[in-house]
C-alpha cells in the first residue's frame, strides 16, 4: 500500500455509540427528505445521514454560477465520485465485471438534495396497468415468456393516487390533467390514471418544437399532451409554506442545481421545513457502513457510519429508512445481510433480482429555414404522446410487452453538450464546425423513453474482487437488453420517426438502440430494481409498505422497489411509493411494531 | 426536568424576596406573566439581550452592539442576583425603562431605547418585570464597553439626557381612532421602530424631523417607512404592512436578515389586530415630495440596462416588477429609491438573505456580485435602477461602490 489515504484499514477501529434516536434515515435526497418530513410530522425524533454535504439554493447553486457546463456535466460535480465508489458492470455471467471510474450511461447524485437537485423534473404518473404487470398483462395476452420475471407491485394505482397528489402539490407540478375522477378531459393524456385533480400549475410555455410535434401527432390520430413539468410555469407556494418562482427557460436542469428556485426539489420544497424542526438532526458528510441487525434477526438496531474525520459510530434508532439512491440502497442491504442475496442460477433469493433500466432512443429533426432555438430551454419543457406506452395499445402478436412515451422534449442548446449533426457528417473537424454552426439553431429532438421488463440474467450483486474507499466490496451489475427491450424500441422508434417526418424538417436523423447495452453513452439515470417490493417474501425485499420481509423496522425507498421498469421518468412513483410507506408508518406501524403483511 | 428548572427560578425568586420584597414567583398570576411575555415579545427583548453568535442564552445578554461610538455589550436580563437582575426591585426596572438609570444609579446607554420605553406605562413595565423574573436565572457577566473618553463615564449620558430625553407617558390623540393611537403608541413605545428607522445626530438621538425618513447603522439602511403620501412605502397598502411584520415577504420585498431579526423573533408572534394598527399609524405618515433628480446621461442607462439584463432580469423581471413574495420587484422599492443607496449597494455586493419566517420557511437568496462586478458596474447598474420604471434616487458614483466595498471588506 503505498497510497495509505485509500487503505481501508486506516480509518478509527473505536465505535463511538450515541444515544438512541426514533427514526435514522439513510440517504437525504427525495425519499429521505419527505420521509423526514413525515415522521417529523409524526413526533418522532429524526437523524438523516447523508454521504455527501450540505447544499442549497442561494450558497450553492446561485444563478451567477450554476450554469456551469464545466463543472457540472464535463466534472461532474453533483455526481457520486467514482475515486471513492463506483460499481463494477458486465453484460453477462460468463463475462468479468470490471469498476466504472467515468460515469456514462447513468449518473448516481451524491450530496443533500440527492439527484433531486439535477434532474429534469419529468414527473409522470406510472399507468394502473403498470402497477400489475404480471396479471394484467397474463390476463390479456397469456402467460409471460420463459426467463421474463415481471411482477405485480403489491400496490395499486387507486391505492397512491392520493399520494401521487401529495407529491405534485409538493413540487407545483405544471401540467394538463386528461383524466379527473374518470371523466377524459380534452388537452391533457387520455390514458392515464385517474386524478383526483387538476395539476397545481398549468402546462409550461411550448416552442416551435413542441407545436410542430403536437401538430404532427395530431395528424397520425394520436393524443399530444404537455409534459408534466417540475419547472414551474408560474410563481407557487406549496403545502409547507415554501415558494417557487416561474421558470426562466434557461436550459439548465439535468447535471444543474436551478438558481432561481424555478425546478422542485428537496431543496426548494421540503427541506426548509425539516430543518427548522427541533427534533430533526442532519449529519452530513457521513457514509453509512451498515444496518446493524438484532441477534434475534427480525429487526435492525441502528446504523453505522463514518464521518468526514474518519469516526466511526453506531447510531441506535427504532426505525430505519433507507434512503440512498436505488443502487445504493441494494448494495446496503447486500452488506448489511437483510434478506437472501439473489442467485440467477437457481433464481433463488431477492436481495439484487430484477435490475432494471430503460430502452431510450431518439430522432433529431433538421430544419433548413426555421430556427427552433432550443437553448429557449427547461428539463420538462415538452409534449408527449402516450398512445404507445404501457398497455396504451394492443401488443397481440408484437412480442413484447410494455411501451414507452414518445415526446419532444426541448430541454436545452448546453454548447458543450448538445450539438447534434445530422446523419453522415463526421464526428470532428472543420466539416463537423461547419455543421454544428448550420444546424445549432435549427434542430428539434424526439426521444422515445421505453420500459424495461425484468430477466432472471439481470441483476446486481456484490463484486467479489473489487472494493470501496472503506473495503467494502462495490456494487455489481449484471446487465444487458433483453428481447423484450429490442423488440420494443424497434416497434416504437419507427412511430416516433414518422411523426418526427411530419413536423416539416429537411432531414430527420434517427439514433435507435441496437447492439448490446453499453454503460459509457448517457442513457437515463432510471436504474430499477434490487429491492423489489411484492406481494411474498420468496420474490421479493419488502412488502407493499416497503417493509423489509426480514427486519420489520426496516424501510426501504426508492425505484429500487420497482418490480420492473415502466416507460416514465421515475420521480412521482418514487415519491408516492415514500408517502405510501409513511402513512403506513404512522397508521399502522407505530400502533403496533411489527410486520404490517404476513407472510 | 422542565419543572426543577422552574422551581429553581422560584427559588431563587424567593431569596430575592427576603432582602428586598419584590413580588415573588409564585405570586404571579398566569395571566400577568403572559401579558409580559407578549410585551417583551413586541419589545423584542430577546433580540438584544441574547448573545446569538456566541450561542448565548436567552435573556443573559452579551451581545456585541456596534454604535457610531464604539461597542457596547448587553447586560443580562435574567434574574441572576450576581449578574442579572435578581436584585432589582419593580422600581428598579421601571427607573431603567422609564429613564434610563440603572439600580445602582448609573446611567445606561442610550442604546437601550429607554427614550422609546419611557412611553410605556407603569403596569405594562411591571408585566414585563414579572415575565422575566419567572424564567430560569443565567449567570453571565457583561463585558465592559469599548468607548473611548469622555464616553467611557457614564456620566457622560447625564448631559445627553438633559439635552435628548424626556422621560414621559404615551399621550393618545383623541382626533384619531383608537387603532391609530395604539400603533403609534406601539411603534414609538415597545416596537421602537425609530431606534432604526429615524436617522440619529452626531449624539445618536433621534432627529425629530427625520421621524421614520430612515437612518443607517452598521451600513445598512433602515428604510422609509412613512406610508403616506410620498413615504416610503406609500405604495404599500395595510395589508402589505401586516404580511410583511407576520409573515416576512409581501409583494413588495422579502425581508432582509437585520430587520428579518426582528420579523422572526418579535413581530411574527405579535397580535394581527396589533400589526393592523402599526399598518394604520404609518399609512398615516406623509412625507414631504423629493426635488426631481437630473436623469443620468445616456451612456450611463445604456451600460446600467445592459449590466442589470445580464445580470438581474431573470430574477427580477426585465421591467423590473420582480415576482411578487419572491424576487423583489425593484420598480418603486424603498431602499433602491432611497436618498442613501448603501442597502442597495450591499445587497448587490454581498447578496442577501429573504429570512425564513413560520408562515415562509423557504429560504429566498440573491447572490453576491462582488467578484463579478467592478465599482464601476456596481454604479452604473445602481444608478440605472434610480433612474428607471418610475424610480427617481440621485445617481451613485463609483466612488461610493469602493468606499462601501472596501468598509465591507474590513
Amino acid at each position: 500500500m503505498d497510497r495509505p489515504d485509500l487503505a481501508p484499514n486506516t480509518r478509527e477501529t473505536r465505535v463511538e455509540k450515541l444515544p438512541s434516536v426514533d427514526v435514522v434515515i439513510i440517504g437525504f435526497g427525495w425519499t429521505g427528505s419527505i420521509m423526514a418530513q413525515q415522521m417529523l410530522e409524526a413526533g418522532l425524533n429524526v437523524v438523516a445521514i447523508e454521504r455527501g454535504g450540505w447544499r442549497d439554493t442561494p450558497t450553492d447553486f446561485a444563478p451567477t454560477m450554476a450554469p456551469d457546463e464545466l463543472r457540472y456535466y464535463w466534472r461532474h460535480e453533483m455526481f457520486q465520485e467514482t475515486a471513492r465508489e463506483t460499481l463494477t458492470f458486465r453484460n453477462n455471467i460468463s463475462q468479468t465485471a470490471l469498476p466504472m471510474r467515468k460515469w456514462g450511461s447513468f449518473l448516481p447524485g451524491s450530496g443533500v438534495g440527492g439527484a433531486g437537485v439535477h434532474w429534469n423534473g419529468q414527473t409522470f404518473r406510472f399507468l394502473p396497468s403498470d402497477f400489475v404487470a404480471k396479471t394484467h398483462n397474463e390476463e390479456r395476452y397469456g402467460p409471460l415468456p420463459t426467463g421474463m420475471t415481471v411482477q405485480d407491485y403489491g400496490v395499486t394505482y387507486d391505492e397512491l393516487e392520493p399520494h401521487f397528489d401529495t407529491f405534485e402539490k409538493l413540487c407545483g407540478i405544471s401540467g394538463k390533467a386528461g383524466n379527473i375522477n374518470g371523466e377524459i378531459v380534452e388537452g391533457g393524456n387520455p390514458f392515464e390514471g385517474w386524478r383526483s385533480s387538476e395539476y397545481p400549475n398549468p402546462p409550461m410555455e411550448m416552442t416551435f418544437t413542441q407545436h410542430r410535434f403536437e401538430e404532427a401527432a395530431r395528424g397520425m390520430g394520436l393524443n399530444p399532451f404537455p409534459g408534466p413539468s417540475a419547472n414551474m410555469s408560474r410563481a407557487y407556494t406549496n403545502q409547507h409554506g415554501i415558494s417557487l418562482a416561474p421558470c426562466t427557460y434557461c436550459g439548465f436542469c439535468e447535471k444543474f442545481g436551478c438558481g432561481n428556485y424555478s425546478k422542485a426539489s428537496p431543496q426548494t420544497t421540503i427541506i426548509p421545513v425539516v430543518m427548522r424542526n427541533p427534533n430533526f438532526t442532519l449529519r452530513t458528510n457521513s457514509e453509512v457502513l451498515h444496518i446493524n441487525k438484532h441477534p434475534d434477526g427480525t429487526r435492525a438496531t441502528g446504523v453505522t457510519y463514518i464521518d468526514a474525520d474518519g469516526r466511526t459510530f453506531e447510531q441506535p434508532a427504532e426505525i430505519v429508512i433507507v434512503a440512498a439512491y436505488q443502487l445504493q440502497s441494494t448494495r446496503l442491504m447486500l452488506l448489511s445481510g437483510i434478506g437472501q442475496p439473489y442467485d440467477p442460477r437457481s433464481g433463488e433469493g431477492v436481495v439484487g433480482k430484477n435490475y432494471t433500466y430503460q430502452v431510450m432512443s431518439s430522432i433529431n429533426v433538421f430544419y433548413d429555414e426555421e430556427y427552433t432555438n432550443n437553448f429557449v430551454g427547461a428539463g420538462a419543457l415538452g409534449m408527449i404522446v402516450d398512445d404507445y406506452n404501457g398497455d396504451n395499445f394492443d401488443h397481440s402478436g408484437l412480442g413484447f410487452i410494455g411501451g414507452a412515451y414518445i415526446g419532444a422534449w426541448t430541454t436545452n442548446a448546453r454548447p458543450i453538450e448538445s450539438h447534434p449533426v445530422p446523419e453522415g457528417v463526421p464526428e470532428w473537424g472543420s466539416e463537423w464546425k461547419r455543421s454544428v454552426r448550420q444546424n445549432f439553431l435549427k434542430t428539434a429532438s424526439i426521444s422515445v423513453h421505453g420500459a424495461s421488463m425484468a430477466y432472471r440474467q439481470n441483476y446486481l450483486d456484490l463484486d467479489p474482487t473489487y472494493t470501496d474507499h472503506w473495503g467494502r466490496p462495490l456494487m455489481r451489475m449484471t446487465y444487458d437488453f433483453t428481447v423484450n427491450d429490442r423488440r420494443l424500441t424497434n416497434h416504437i422508434t419507427p412511430i416516433a420517426e414518422e411523426i418526427a417526418r411530419g413536423m416539416g424538417g429537411r432531414e430527420v436523423k434517427v439514433n435507435s438502440r441496437e447492439g448490446a447495452y453499453d454503460s459509457v453513452p448517457y442513457q437515463t439515470t432510471h436504474n430499477t430494481g434490487g429491492t423489489i417490493m411484492g406481494q411474498n417474501p420468496s420474490e421479493s425485499v419488502v412488502n407493499r409498505y416497503l417493509q423489509s420481509w426480514d427486519c420489520h423496522n426496516v424501510f426501504v425507498m426508492g425505484a429500487g422497489a420497482f418490480p420492473q421498469n415502466a416507460g416514465y421518468n421515475p420521480t412521482d412513483t418514487v415519491a408516492a411509493l415514500a408517502y405510501f410507506s409513511a402513512d403506513a408508518i404512522r397508521n399502522q406501524y407505530l400502533q403496533n411494531p411489527g410486520p404490517m403483511v404476513q407472510a | 426536568m422542565r419543572t426543577s428548572k422552574i422551581i429553581l427560578a422560584a427559588s431563587a425568586g424567593l431569596a430575592a424576596a427576603l432582602t428586598i420584597a419584590p413580588a415573588s414567583a409564585q405570586n404571579l398570576s398566569f395571566s400577568q406573566v403572559e401579558r409580559g411575555r407578549y410585551l417583551a415579545t413586541v419589545g423584542n427583548c430577546a433580540g438584544c439581550h441574547t448573545d446569538e453568535v456566541n450561542d448565548g442564552e436567552r435573556f443573559a445578554g452579551g451581545r456585541e452592539m456596534e454604535t457610531p461610538f464604539g461597542s457596547i455589550y448587553t447586560p443580562n436580563i435574567t434574574f441572576d442576583n450576581e449578574t442579572g437582575l435578581g436584585l432589582w426591585t419593580r422600581d428598579d426596572f421601571y427607573r431603567a425603562m422609564n429613564e434610563g438609570i440603572a439600580r445602582d444609579g448609573s446611567h445606561l446607554y442610550p442604546a437601550f431605547p429607554y427614550p422609546y420605553f419611557t412611553l410605556m406605562p407603569r403596569q405594562e413595565i411591571d408585566a414585563i418585570y414579572d415575565y422575566l423574573s419567572s424564567i430560569e436565572p443565567v449567570y453571565s457577566e457583561t463585558p465592559e464597553p469599548q468607548f473611548p473618553f469622555p464616553l467611557n463615564i457614564r456620566q457622560a449620558v447625564m448631559g445627553w439626557n438633559l439635552l435628548y430625553f424626556e422621560p414621559q407617558e404615551f399621550v393618545p390623540d383623541p382626533e384619531q381612532s383608537d387603532e391609530w393611537n395604539r400603533g403609534r403608541y406601539l411603534v414609538d413605545g415597545p416596537a421602537h421602530c425609530g431606534a432604526c428607522h429615524t436617522d440619529k445626530n452626531f449624539a445618536g438621538a433621534d432627529i425629530e424631523d427625520e421621524y421614520l425618513r430612515g437612518g443607517v447603522l452598521e451600513d445598512w439602511l433602515a428604510p422609509n417607512i412613512r406610508g403616506g403620501e410620498n413615504g416610503g412605502i406609500a405604495h404599500w397598502s395595510e395589508d402589505d404592512i401586516v404580511a410583511f411584520l407576520e409573515g416576512g415577504r409581501n409583494d413588495h420585498t422579502g425581508v432582509m436578515p437585520r430587520m428579518g431579526e426582528v420579523v422572526v423573533l418579535s413581530t411574527q408572534y405579535m397580535e394581527t389586530a396589533d400589526l393592523e394598527a402599526i399598518a394604520i399609524y404609518l399609512k398615516t405618515l406623509d412625507d414631504e415630495a423629493r426635488d426631481p433628480v437630473e436623469q443620468p446621461s445616456e451612456a450611463i442607462m445604456t451600460a446600467g440596462g445592459g449590466i442589470y439584463f445580464d445580470n438581474c432580469a431573470a430574477c427580477h423581471a426585465s421591467d423590473g416588477t420582480g415576482v411578487p413574495e419572491i424576487f423583489a420587484p425593484l420598480a418603486g422599492s424603498n431602499k433602491v429609491n432611497a436618498e442613501d443607496p448603501i442597502t442597495m449597494l450591499r445587497v448587490i455586493l454581498e447578496g442577501t438573505l429573504a429570512v425564513p419566517t413560520n408562515d415562509n420557511p423557504g429560504p429566498i437568496g440573491m447572490p453576491a456580485f462582488d467578484w463579478k462586478l467592478t465599482d464601476q458596474q456596481i454604479a452604473d447598474l445602481a444608478t440605472f435602477l434610480r433612474a428607471s420604471w418610475g424610480n427617481s434616487a440621485p445617481a451613485v458614483s463609483e466612488g461610493e461602490v469602493a468606499d462601501l466595498r472596501e468598509r465591507l471588506e474590513e
